[in-house]
Formats: structure tokens, sequence, C-alpha cells
């Protein structure tokens, strides 16, 4: 109880901290530059400050916010990729040397590269199928429901209701993994999944695209509905048939979103590491970017040299997308 | 939507895959849930599928201790029940390790020097012997009975109190509720300058944006860990607080916050605005009453993805809140359990259950606003 109430007390200091700056700092600009009384030189004038000093009143915390959270840290994490363990002594390129010649890392980066195909490529086709289908049927936005539900729960326990579905019991006992219930169910020979190499990658990107589906279809559905029913009904006076229709009439109409969503759950990919952490902890080759990279900064008091450069490695595959991103958002305010 | 297909065979096919997949994506949390209040001895041996049927357990039990004999004639004997009172059908006993199947019920099975051991279907149990029973503890009878079903809370009652989720919980919320409100409100006013006040270097200030939204959090982390010891030391309170992981969450957090909530603000009618401002309002006046009212939507729609976020995170809280038993939110709860508990399922599916419990009705009750704002920043 103790605790809550602390917690509540916290809460509203912090949030009533925000609005106190908001409004104190507005409040004060209006009372040192009065723009409601004075001469009419002096309104004008002091309009003209008040209306110069405001949008940074408004964008202030945001920008300190952003500059201390994002920009900073990885002008930093660059430096420190030149530095040892500690930060402080430079090394020059003994990191990268590191990197490049450790097997953990292409171990890791092959890893991740499955990822990157399997993950977007499964999610966003199944995601694309499924809105299809349950665009035509009566019950389509309970199925929706349900299939977005994943959606909602996080890694660590998505990890837990997969681990008990890998579950495996060695030597004759009943199987209480449904995985091994069904392999045994059909007379084959029952398995520890998550520990057979290479394969157990698969196992893991599985839980990702449970998660990730329900997204792709959600946006592609929109997308899907947005098509002009008028391309549609043309097709289908020239006599085209279904499939004909949904890969050469409506797939082609949403590329655009399609590709939207693909790099979003590329991107989701590349950080991927509460599943690897607690299906595996990178035990068995199931090792990624992001979950080296979280271990090196806690191994053995943490190295944060190394640590850093398995970051800029994950940094740098994310900036193709990066800049595709800024391109579309500055196309789209140019066309507004 | 193609109504040229409608009532053929294809249409019975899409029903026969949607129901399939349906099935397919929520099994998995399905068994989880009915495996959380099953009884842990049931959960160890069978399947989850299996919950309402009747299932068959080994079990040790121990006899009544000697003192508990009575004399009958010249033969000394205890009696007892080996379910007491709990439901269930015994089908096999034995006396040993090496052989607990060895007798049906029914049967009188002989001990050593005369001893017998009788065992019925129901549980009554009588060992006699032509010696007084010694020693301070009761023979060991090995049985194979068949339970019925069973459900409990007992699995939830167990890690709420003893495993610590309660206090998880609260930290949870202690967490996730400033750490979804902050980043709103920095980010509305940011929005709103970025849609609709003039200044210097406005499109630089949303590209930026743009750019920082696909920024992996594992850039961020070193240069963080660093600085938080440092400004913690300066402070003397140490890197690990709640104030640190708000901060924290808000700014990771508020690149999507204000792309999202500056695409619907700059796409609200200019007259409305145009026409406050000719009646002398400040902006200060006409964000306070017309575009914060106006973005509910929006708001909402960030709000639920910044809450999800924050309460699923694992990454954050184990980097900037630490390990610690008093600090543990949810997900770092049940990643330690994870490790520690890792063979008991009956521990692992109740706690995975409640840390999913809280987002699980977020997004059922608010799916609409969830779907918004998919569809309007569908970038992070």
């Amino acid at each position: 109880m103790a605790q809550l109430a602390s917690a509540l007390m916290t809460m509203i200091v912090g949030i009533l901290g925000c609005i106190v700056y908001f409004y104190g700092s507005n409040i004060l600009l209006d009372k040192i530059f009065p723009t409601k009384t004075g001469s009419a030189q002096r309104v004008s004038r002091n309009l003209r400050i008040a209306n110069g000093v405001r949008p940074w009143l408004f964008l202030g915390p945001a920008v300190l916010l952003l500059t201390f959270y994002l920009f900073y840290p990885v002008v930093d994490s660059i430096r420190l990729s030149f530095f040892d363990r500690t930060g402080d002594e430079f090394v020059g390129i003994a990191n990268y040397v590191w990197l490049f010649g450790s097997d953990e890392f292409f171990e890791s980066f092959r890893n991740n590269m499955l990822w990157l195909i399997v993950v977007p490529t499964a999610s966003t086709f199944l995601g694309l199928v499924i809105a299809s289908m349950t665009d035509r049927i009566w019950w389509g936005n309970i199925a929706k429901s349900l299939i977005f539900m994943p959606m909602a729960i996080s890694f660590i326990g998505a990890s837990v209701i997969w681990k008990f579905i890998y579950d495996f019991r060695s030597g004759g006992d009943a199987q209480i993994g449904l995985l091994n219930a069904v392999v045994v169910f059909f007379g084959g020979e029952p398995q520890n999944w998550i520990t057979i190499p290479f394969w157990n990658n698969f196992f893991l990107m599985v839980i990702l695209v449970w998660i990730q589906t329900g997204f792709a279809m959600v946006i592609l559905s929109a997308a899907l509905r947005g098509i002009p029913d008028e391309t549609i009904e043309a097709a289908v006076l020239d006599g085209a048939n279904g499939l004909q229709i949904f890969f050469k009439i409506m797939v082609p109409q949403i590329w655009g979103t399609i590709a939207v969503v693909w790099t979003t759950i590329t991107i989701l990919v590349l950080k991927v590491f509460d599943i690897v952490l607690a299906m595996t902890n990178g035990q068995w080759d199931t090792q990624v970017l992001a979950n080296q990279m979280f271990d090196w900064m806690f191994r053995g008091g943490g190295d944060f040299g190394r640590g850093a450069v398995v970051a800029i490695v994950i940094m740098v595959l994310v900036i193709p997308i990066m800049v595709w991103n800024i391109r579309r958002a500055n196309a789209e305010m140019e066309g507004r | 939507m193609i109504s040229s297909s409608k009532r053929s065979p294809l249409t019975y096919l899409v029903h026969a895959t949607v129901l399939f997949l349906v099935i397919i994506w929520t099994i998995p949390t399905a068994g989880l849930f009915i495996s959380s209040i099953r009884d842990k001895d049931q959960l160890s041996v069978s399947g989850w599928w299996t919950a309402l049927s009747t299932s068959e357990q080994r079990i040790v039990a121990r006899a009544h201790e000697p003192k508990a004999q009575v004399q009958e004639g010249d033969l000394f004997v205890i009696r007892g029940n080996l379910l007491e009172g709990s439901a269930g059908e015994i089908t096999k006993f034995g006396s040993s390790s090496l052989k607990p199947e060895a007798f049906v019920v029914g049967t009188v099975a002989d001990l050593k020097k005369g001893k017998t051991l009788e065992v019925m279907e129901n549980g009554d149990y009588v060992l006699s012997s032509p010696d007084e029973w010694k020693g301070s503890r009761g023979q060991r009878i090995f049985y194979t009975a068949e339970v019925p079903p069973r459900f409990t809370l007992d699995n939830y009652r167990e890690v709420l109190s003893t495993e610590g989720l309660g206090q998880s919980f609260l930290n949870s919320l202690t967490v996730t509720i400033p750490a979804t409100v902050i980043p709103i409100l920095v980010a509305a006013f940011a929005a709103y300058a970025l849609a609709w006040m003039r200044f210097p270097g406005r499109a630089l200030f949303v590209a930026a944006v743009v750019g920082l939204l696909v920024v992996p959090l594992q850039m961020s982390l070193i240069p963080l860990l660093k600085s938080y010891n440092v400004i913690g030391e300066f402070f003397g309170v140490g890197s690990k607080t709640y104030i640190g992981i708000w901060l924290a969450h808000t700014g990771f957090g508020l690149p999507l916050a204000i792309y999202l909530l500056r695409n619907y603000i700059a796409g609200l009618p200019a007259e409305i605005i145009e026409s406050a401002r000719v009646d002398g309002a400040s902006d200060f006046d006409i964000f306070r009453k017309i575009i914060l009212p106006l973005s509910f939507p929006a708001l909402a729609s960030f709000a639920i993805f910044q809450f999800l976020w924050v309460w699923n995170d694992l990454l954050i809280a184990m980097v900037f809140l630490g390990n610690n038993e008093e600090h543990l939110v949810l997900t770092g709860q049940l990643r330690e359990l994870l490790g520690s508990r890792g063979g008991n399922w009956e521990i692992l599916t109740a706690s995975a259950f409640i840390t999913i419990i809280i987002p699980l009705c977020v997004f059922f009750s608010l799916q609409r606003y969830l779907v918004r704002g998919l569809l309007t920043g569908s970038v992070k």
C-alpha cells in the first residue's frame, strides 16, 4: 500500500511538473510582453517578440529530450566505438578489427539476415492473404481482432507462451508441449526444438511472425478497401478470375503500403532482443545483433567499446530505410 | 468485395481457411490460460488439451505413523485413506519404488515378515502386522490414481504472493502511467508548433523527427547508461530511478508521438485556427481550447501505443531500472522466473498471464483507436 501511495505521489508530481512548465512559461511570456494593454506600438512589438519566442517554449522540452535521448547518444556511440571497454582510452579501430574477426559476430550477423528475410516476408504475406480473405466474410472483423491480438502481448510473454508449445519431455513421458504432442500423435519422434542448430532460428522467428502478422493485416486491409471498385469491376467484366484480380489488379495498387509495412517490420526485426534473450540467450547458434550488443554491455562488468560497435552495425543497417522515410515524408509535405 | 465469387465453393474455402488461421493464432494464448488454472500436479504430467479428461497420476504417500495402530485380535492394524477426501480412483499400488504398480486394488499385498497391505479403489488402506509397528514414520505406499480434472486459482495466489508478482505489478503501473502521460503533453505542444507556428528551421525539425523514428534503441543505451551514472552520482541517488525511466521512455516515444500528432493536427481545418487568431487568441489559447479537444482521437491512439510499448518493454526497464527485487517490472520478473523456475509451468503460465492481461484488456476495449493510430503513423 505504501508503495502504491508513493507511486501515485511521484506520478502526480511528475505530471504536474509538465503542466506547470507549459502553463507557467506561457503565462510568464504574456506577463513580460503584454499584448492586451499598452500603446499600439508596444503591443505590436510585444506581439512580434512573443510570436518569435513561443514556438521555442512549445518545442523546448521536446527538443531537449530528443537531443539528450536520441541525438547525442548516436554521436557518442560512434565516439565510444573507438574507445576501450571503459570508454576512457582511445584504441583506434581495434574494436572494429575485433568485430570482423569474431565468429560470434558472423553468427549473429547471419542469423539477423535470416530474420530480416523471413520475418518481414512471412508477416507481410500472411497479413495480405488474411486481409483479403477476411474482407469477404461476415465474421471477418472478429477474425481480424483475434489475429491482431498478439500485438498486445509483450515479447517476453509471447516467449513464455511459445516456450510452452516447444516444451520437450525426454524418455517416454507424456509430452505437455503442443508441438511435440502433435509430432508424437503422427508417430514422429519428439524433439527439443530450440536446441537444434540452424532450424531453431526459425522456431524463434515464428514468435515474431505470430505477433506481427496482425499489424500487417490491419494496414493492408485498410489499403485494400481503398482500392477503387471500378478497377475491380472492369477486371471482372474482362473475365479475370479471383487470383488474377488479386495479384494483377489489387496488389499492384497497394505496393506503396506493402513497402511501408515491410520496412516497419524490418526495423522491428533489427531491434529484436527479448525473444532471443528469453528463449535461448543466444545459445545453440541463435545469437542476434541486438542480444549480442546487450550481452557486451554487461558481460564481465561491461565492455562499452565493443557494445557500441555492435550497435553501430545495427544503425548502419537501418540507415537506408531512414533515408527512404525522410524522402517520403518530404514528398508528402510538398504535396500538401 | 468481389461480388462474382459470392456463394461459390471458393467462399467456403475462404471460411475454412480463415477459421483455421484464427485457431492457429489463438491456440497458443488459450493453452497458456488453461494451463495457468490447472492443478499443478496435473499440469506437469499431461497436456492442457487433456484438461477436461481424467488423468493418471503416480503418487507416493505415507501411511499413518505407527502410534496410530490399533490391536485387533493378534494383529496390529493401521487404517487410513490415501486420497484424504479428494476425488479420484486408485487403480494400482505397491510398497517399493522399484515396483510402484505391483498390485491391483482390492488385492492383499504381502510385505515382509507376515505384514500385509490392502488398498481399496476409494483410497482406504489397511496395514496389518503380527508384531507391533515400530519407528516414527509411516510405511510408504506407492499408488496410481485416476484423478478427475481439477481447476484452481492456487497458481495465481502463489505467484502474486510468494513470487513477488504483486509487487512487480505495482512497479509496472508506476513506470507506465507517467511514461504514457508525459510524452503526450510534451509531444502535443511540439506537434502544434511544427504544424501551425512559423519559425526558422521548421522543415528541418520535421525531417529530424522522421529520421529519429527509426533510430535503434541500441544506439542510445551505452551513452545514456554512462550519463545516468554521472547524473545519479551528482545527485547522490544512484542511476536507477523512476524519474530516469520515465524520461527515457518519454525520449524514445517522442518521435512517434510528434509524428503522429503533427500529421493529425496539420490536417485540422485552417479556418478554425485563422479565425481564432483574428479574434486575438494567442497560440497557447488556441492550443488549449481548440487543438487539444479536436485531436482527442490522435491523442488516444498514441496513448494506447505508448502504454502497450512501455508496459511490454523489457530492455529499457532492465538497463535503466535494474534487476533488484523491489524495482522489477512484470516483464523483468517474468524473465527472472524463466531463468529460476524454468520447468515450473504452473508458475510461468500464471505469471505470463498476469503480465499480458492488462495489455489485452486495453487492446480489446480500445482497438478502434489503436487501428486508427496505426493507419496514420505506420512507421515506427
